[in-house]
């Protein structure tokens, strides 16, 4: 290993939890006011999930009050506490932008069993 | 001033261990360097150091450079470089080692290296010219550098007029880089931003 992957591994983090397109997550998030610091959770389906190493990145998609709401996570950022999957989704394809054209009951995910 | 030669690794992120969010760095194998001589007011006329980083082999060496090293003892190097007016905590002697914690978090520094060559590149690639029009029955006029001057009066292009040429690999400065994290173990710098050169190329650093 060469320094510089040695220095991106000193920075990634080890404990993530194994996740795939389709699955649901609750992302704890960090957010900071003032100087005040606590955790948000974002939980939604994985629509995306791209690059390696540091730069790895995935995308959760949810309803929030009927208007949909994306955001792209850095998967080994410090501002994300813990990442837990609460429900495995049986999907056919790795990203699921199909999604967004879809709304209700054709949105749904059937579960993995 | 202090001054460092150092490798360029490439490029990463970083997270700030304050606000966690990631910041784009350049790595830099920063030292150590050997102080492979001291120039002084009275014998010189000006004071400076002289830096070596890298690593060359013997037989690649001229004899007249291996006799110069002998003096401060050290093993053949890739790069020497003169850094003028270095300011250190102890005067440096020869065969010294100079790391990189002479810089720390949040220095401005400056940077120079190598460019990357881009050979013999059009007007628009080298002077940022934007091209004949795409439409309207033109054709190879696309990236054509239009007119270089007048008519009978002058008769001639004036000197300077920017053309196509060799692009690259030439000396580029780039100042007011930020030091993001020095690792003083495995002697790397972290620089927020890009900086000159290829990888595995050698750049100067200087405060």
């Amino acid at each position: 290993m060469n320094k510089i992957e040695a220095f991106a591994a000193s920075q990634s983090k080890s404990d993530i939890p194994d996740f795939h397109s389709g699955d649901t997550l609750a992302v704890h998030v960090k957010v900071v006011e003032g100087d005040k610091e606590r955790i948000q959770i974002f939980e939604g389906v994985v629509i995306n999930r791209r690059g390696a190493g540091l730069d790895e990145t995935f995308t959760v998609r949810k309803i929030s009050q009927g208007i949909g709401v994306e955001r792209i996570f850095l998967l080994h950022s410090p501002n994300i506490a813990k990442i837990e999957r609460v429900r495995e989704g049986r999907v056919r394809r790795a990203k699921l932008f199909y999604l967004r054209g879809l709304r209700g009951k054709a949105a749904r995910i059937s579960e993995k069993r | 001033m202090v001054g460092l030669i150092a490798k360029k690794l490439g490029m990463t992120r970083f997270f700030d261990e304050k606000t966690g969010n990631s910041v784009a760095v350049t790595v830099l194998e920063a030292g150590p360097c050997v102080v492979t001589q001291v120039k002084t007011e009275e014998i010189d006329g000006y004071t400076a150091v002289q830096l070596g980083f890298g690593q060359k082999k013997e037989k690649r060496t001229s004899k007249a450079i291996l006799g110069h090293l002998a003096k401060s003892a050290a093993k053949p190097l890739y790069l020497m470089r003169e850094f003028r007016d270095f300011v250190s905590a102890a005067p440096l002697k020869l065969g010294d080692e100079v790391k990189a914690d002479v810089f720390s978090v949040g220095d401005q520094v400056s940077i120079s290296g190598i460019s990357k060559g881009k050979g013999f590149a059009g007007v628009v690639k080298r002077h940022h010219f934007n091209g004949g029009p795409v439409t309207h029955g033109q054709s190879d006029r696309l990236r054509a550098p239009g007119s270089l001057g007048q008519s009978s009066y002058p008769s001639r292009v004036y000197k300077g007029l920017r053309m196509a040429g060799r692009m690259g690999n030439e000396k580029v400065t780039v100042s007011g880089l930020k030091v993001v994290k020095v690792d003083i173990e495995n002697n790397l710098l972290l620089i927020k931003g890009a900086i000159p050169g290829a990888n595995q190329g050698y750049v100067l650093i200087k405060k």
